[in-house]
């Protein structure tokens, strides 16, 4: 790789951001002038969605799970087992079922997109489809950015939903609690500041997945080198981003709802 | 071959009209990574014109293409496509422009995920017209390159030549007023080759469509300068006399600069020792 000097390497850095600003705007701006590609939206709803869903749904589960088991141990300590069902709700709902389903669709989804986009743009299908008169952008980022939207919000509430699960059957199968007890526990610790919070959060990992992913797709170089490297980097920077906006968003609201 | 038309003064019947031109590229300049890649680049190009565009592999040509429909834009210069600068047109004006162009791909680039039929159909979807028509020209278009047999046929089913010719029937089935042939013929075998360009010579002399033409074999650019396509026998045959369709012209690039703009017998009969070398 050739040596950058410092004001380039600033320049190409400024140049990609502002590139990433654009592409950005322009897939949520085209949703609100014709043509719109709908066919293309439900496409991407059912590969990004119903696609991710056994990946999601394990990963609730045993998220859930592992929390249970580790949590009872610590909480033994205090004579505190029966507040395993209050602790894996709350860690559940508001960070590791967002940040969690977030990263999974981040190495499945974003690395999709990187690598399908990367092999139209090496093989000149991108151009192609310019010459044959359509926006790649609004064929192809609007619909990966909507359905992700979509499709996030709603597994992030499955990976909840089965991670409470989880942990509901190791409480009652290996920790002896009774379930209603841990239902009614997780129940109670729930509040609406809690809900909206781990429900926002899957909205902006939806569009750092696609936007990301898409952007390195779309100025992927250098043959299929290139498109191993774009899908790399669209993993690496979409899964870092989440955890960065997840700890951005986690603090603005506590600032509003102070929890 | 080329020497060969020298003594001959036999022409096809004109079919250039007094139009506006179609293509007008005026000091047009670019640069990649401050390298230059095409310098001060004129020419046009008159209503059913065939402009077949040679020089050596790195000499701007594909760039100049990629120009010529908008897909990037110059440092310099202006570009008029049907008397549109389209240097200065929003982007979202030059998709409707380009309703108007049809282009050929060097490497075809048909889209993987379609079908054969849905590749050439693309652009009418695009347009909303209705499936029973699109089906009827996407047939029509199949059967001007040969290939209606494999419409139900994917990309990655088809070798190098039938890709091509899939690209053509693309490029055609809208009835450009402008096509842009990328390379049709480049990695083919000699043989095949041929096929493409009977093709593009067939929508020269059966559609009259305008056409930039870019070729990296001087035989493919000859033989469409020398030949034209008989309608009732459905091949091409040479044009008697030793003559030459007064409407294919050539533009030869060296080093991003323009060293030759003329006629066939222009060419052949230029005393340029650079064009005498790269012709010989």
């Amino acid at each position: 790789m050739p040596l950058l000097s410092p004001e380039e390497f600033a320049k190409q850095k400024v140049g990609a951001v502002q590139d990433y600003a654009i592409l950005s705007w322009q897939a949520v701006a085209n949703l609100f002038s014709r043509p719109r590609y709908w066919a293309d939206i439900f496409t991407q709803m059912d590969l990004i969605g119903v696609g991710s869903l056994p990946t999601i749904a394990l990963t609730g589960f045993f998220t859930g799970s592992v929390l249970a088991l580790q949590s009872a141990t610590s909480l033994k300590t205090f004579g505190a087992v029966s507040m395993t069902g209050n602790l894996v709700a709350l860690a559940m709902v508001k960070e590791l079922g967002p940040v969690l389903t977030g990263l999974m669709l981040a190495g499945r989804n974003a690395s999709g997109m990187a690598s399908e986009l990367g092999s139209m743009k090496v093989t000149e299908q991108i151009d192609a489809m310019r010459a044959l008169g359509t926006d790649p952008v609004r064929k192809l980022v609007t619909p990966r950015l909507y359905a992700t939207i979509i499709m996030l919000f709603f597994l992030t509430i499955i990976a909840d939903a089965v991670g409470i699960a989880g942990g509901a059957l190791i409480s009652v199968t290996m920790l002896g609690m009774n379930a209603s007890t841990y239902f009614s526990t997780s129940y109670r610790a729930l509040q609406y500041a809690d809900i909206v919070q781990g429900l926002t959060k899957p909205l902006f990992s939806a569009f750092i997945v696609a936007t990301v992913g898409c952007y390195f797709g779309m100025n992927t170089k250098g043959g299929t080198q290139g498109v191993g490297r774009s899908t790399t980097q669209a993993v690496v920077v979409s899964s870092i981003f989440i955890i960065i906006v997840d700890f951005l968003v986690s603090r603005a609201m506590i600032g509003i709802f102070g929890r | 071959m080329p020497q060969e038309l020298l003594p001959s003064d036999a022409v096809r019947p004109g079919r250039l009209t007094e139009k506006e031109p179609v293509v007008v590229f005026e000091s047009v300049s670019i640069a990649f990574d401050l390298k230059p890649v095409l310098e001060n680049v004129s020419f046009s190009v008159q209503p059913g014109e065939t402009r077949i565009i040679l020089g050596p592999a790195g000499g701007g040509k594909s760039v100049l293409m990629k120009l010529a429909n908008g897909l990037i834009r110059p440092d310099s210069g202006a570009i008029r496509i049907f008397g549109e600068d389209i240097t200065q047109i929003r982007e979202r004006d030059l998709y409707k422009l380009r309703g108007r162009i049809g282009m050929v791909f060097q490497e075809s680039a048909l889209f993987d995920s379609l079908s054969v039929e849905d590749n050439v159909a693309y652009r009418l979807h695009e347009e909303q017209v209705p499936p029973d028509e699109v089906h009827t020209r996407v047939v029509e278009a199949l059967k001007f390159v040969e290939l209606e047999q494999a419409i139900a046929k994917f990309p990655p089913e088809l070798s190098g030549g039938m890709r091509r010719r899939v690209s053509i029937a693309r490029a055609i089935v809208s009835n450009p007023d402008l096509i842009l042939y990328d390379s049709p013929t480049g990695g083919l075998d000699p043989i095949t080759s041929t096929t493409i360009i009977e093709l593009v010579m067939k929508e020269r002399d059966v559609n009259r469509t305008t056409s930039l033409l870019i070729t990296h074999r001087l035989q493919d650019a000859f033989t469409l300068a020398m030949n034209r396509y008989d309608r009732a026998k459905g091949t091409m045959e040479p044009i008697p006399g030793n003559g030459v369709d007064e409407g294919t012209k050539f533009l030869v690039l060296n080093e991003g600069r323009v060293v030759f703009d003329g006629t066939t017998r222009e060419l052949v009969g230029s005393t340029d020792p650079w064009l005498k070398q790269y012709l010989s």
